[in-house]
């Protein structure tokens, strides 16, 4: 049985449709990364994953159990689900160890004392123990989204969507960032990420799919899409970036 | 500099212009009697303890009930529509009607309904009325704070897996509240002087207090105490609600 099913899902803002039909298989620990244009659909899709949007038709299946119905509790989906945004969310009235601890304390019923140890080891791992107790405007960047990274990985969630996290941030800051990206890869997190970053999806995905006006129009692995795609849109879209 | 001279000037024009006008001398006998202003602060000063009363049990209810109101016209849930629906009206109603006439109409109307002892007093339902209509006032603040706090935040919040009463209330109101409290700090320095409207139906306020000594009297001089009293208290308010607004722009650019 595969991780994530997603079937025909169909989503639209008003009388635009953004998503047309979309269908996508994830296995558990594969890397996915959806590369397009702006406005191909990418974050939509994430975001429906997540069930942040509500899809108007098709189903999504996690581990076999369709987690789109309708009226469904979403939040024991979410717990399995992370996600992780371009503009990282962290909470500013919080210090990093505060957003970190305050989804297992309220959804566990941990203590912060419990917590501690795990949550300490996930900031030392990650090269954040100095800035635990930092508030999110006396970080860089690179480290609001590392801390909001590990701010999903503390639910322990089962896939984890990354919706280009590294688009926000300068240059010298992305390398950081992404080493987090290939450490969940090692531990074999199942993960989709929307990216531009191609030569990291190129190095690290185990696929790749090409996402246009909300349909994948071409997927596989990342050296045959790279050097030889197929679709006529697809060739388009990676000569403008390459 | 300029100013502290410009601002010089104009005060020294107006102490020496003003006793010039013809009718100065009948104004300040009636308005600015020293021995009178001397003999009634003192009474008013103890009147004034009982606005102040008023407004301290008054203020936690107002934020309570105002937060209760902004937190309805919140409500995500269609099952919970009714709740936006009596938010909204609520605010409309109470927004819409002069203090004043909230006063009367609560304050002598309630009363009338023919109710035994303690709970016919105008203490408690002039009470009522302040509480009503400023909960009303304050219910719009805080639902301008919720609002101003980016939907990113609540998106980040669900993403988590944290029910919608908890984003609520780790996420969202304590980035909304603070952001409010200039706002609300207006509306306890306004609170504070429409304490003085319960006077019209009973309570002997600091305003009422002033009225009597007033027709005892036959000078006004104890209105300008009542006024003397209240900037004390307003001016130093107002400037702390100012310099907290201020700081919280500096921090936000
Ligand atoms: N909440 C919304 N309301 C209306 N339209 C929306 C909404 N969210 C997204 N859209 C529209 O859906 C389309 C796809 O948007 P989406 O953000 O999924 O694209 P994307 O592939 O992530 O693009 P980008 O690379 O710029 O992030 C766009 O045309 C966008 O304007
Ligand atoms: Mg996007």
């Amino acid at each position: 049985m595969s991780k994530l099913k997603i079937e025909n899902i169909v989503k639209s803002f008003g009388d635009v449709t953004v998503l047309k039909g979309l269908d996508l298989i994830v296995e558990q620990g594969e890397m996915i990364c959806l590369i397009g244009a702006s406005g191909s659909g990418k974050s939509t899709l994430l975001r429906s994953i997540n069930l942040l949007e509500p899809i108007d038709d098709g189903a999504i299946w996690l581990d076999g159990d369709d987690i789109s119905l309708p009226g469904l509790d979403p939040q024991p989906v979410r717990q399995k689900i992370g996600i992780v945004f371009q503009s990282y969310n962290l909470f500013p009235h919080m210090s990093a160890v505060e957003n970190v601890m305050l989804a297992p304390r309220r959804i566990h019923k941990k203590s912060r004392e419990a917590l501690r140890p795990e949550i300490e080891q996930l900031f030392e791992k990650f090269g954040l123990a100095d800035r635990m107790d930092h508030y999110p405007d006396q970080l860089s960047g690179g480290q609001q989204q590392r801390v909001a990274i590990v701010r999903a990985l503390a639910m322990k969630p089962e896939i984890m969507l990354f919706d280009e996290v590294t688009s926000a941030l300068d240059p010298e800051l992305v390398a950081e960032v992404l080493d987090v990206l290939r450490t969940l890869k090692a531990q074999n997190m199942t993960m989709i990420l929307a990216t531009h970053e191609m030569g990291f999806a190129r190095e690290a995905a185990d696929r790749v799919c090409i996402l246009h006006e909300g349909e994948i129009i071409e997927e596989g692995k990342p050296e045959e899409i790279f050097s030889n795609p197929k679709h006529p849109r697809s060739q388009a879209f990676l000569k403008s970036v390459l | 500099m300029i100013a502290g001279v410009s601002t010089f000037i104009v005060l020294a024009l107006i102490v020496i212009l003003v006793p010039m006008a013809p009718g100065w001398e009948a104004v300040q006998k009636s308005f600015f009697n020293k021995e009178v202003f001397l003999k009634t602060f003192p009474k008013l000063l103890s009147a004034f303890w009982l606005d102040v009363l008023i407004f301290l049990w008054c203020a936690p209810l107002i934020a309570i009930l105002g937060l209760a109101i902004a937190l309805c016209r919140d409500v995500q849930s269609p099952v919970l529509f009714p709740l936006r629906i009596f938010g909204a009206v609520y605010t409309d109603i109470f927004r819409g009607v002069p203090v004043v006439l909230t006063v009367y109409l609560i304050g002598f109307g309630i009363p009338g309904l023919g109710l035994p002892r303690p709970y016919n007093s105008p203490y408690i339902w002039g009470s009522v009325a302040l509480v009503l209509t400023y909960s009303a006032y304050v219910a719009e603040i805080f639902r301008s704070g919720i609002e101003s706090v980016h939907k990113s935040q609540r998106a980040a919040a669900s993403s988590l897996g944290l029910s919608n009463s908890d984003v609520m209330r780790y996420v969202v109101l304590p980035q909304a509240i603070r952001r409010v409290v200039p706002a609300n700090m207006n509306m306890l320095i306004a609170l504070q002087k429409d304490v003085a409207l319960l006077s019209f139906i009973g309570p002997v306020e600091i305003f009422r207090q002033a009225g009597v000594f007033k027709s005892l009297l036959a000078n006004f001089t104890p209105y300008v105490g009542a006024a003397v009293i209240f900037l004390a208290v307003t001016i130093p308010a107002t400037r702390f609600a100012d310099y907290l607004l201020a700081k919280q722009n500096r921090e936000r650019s």
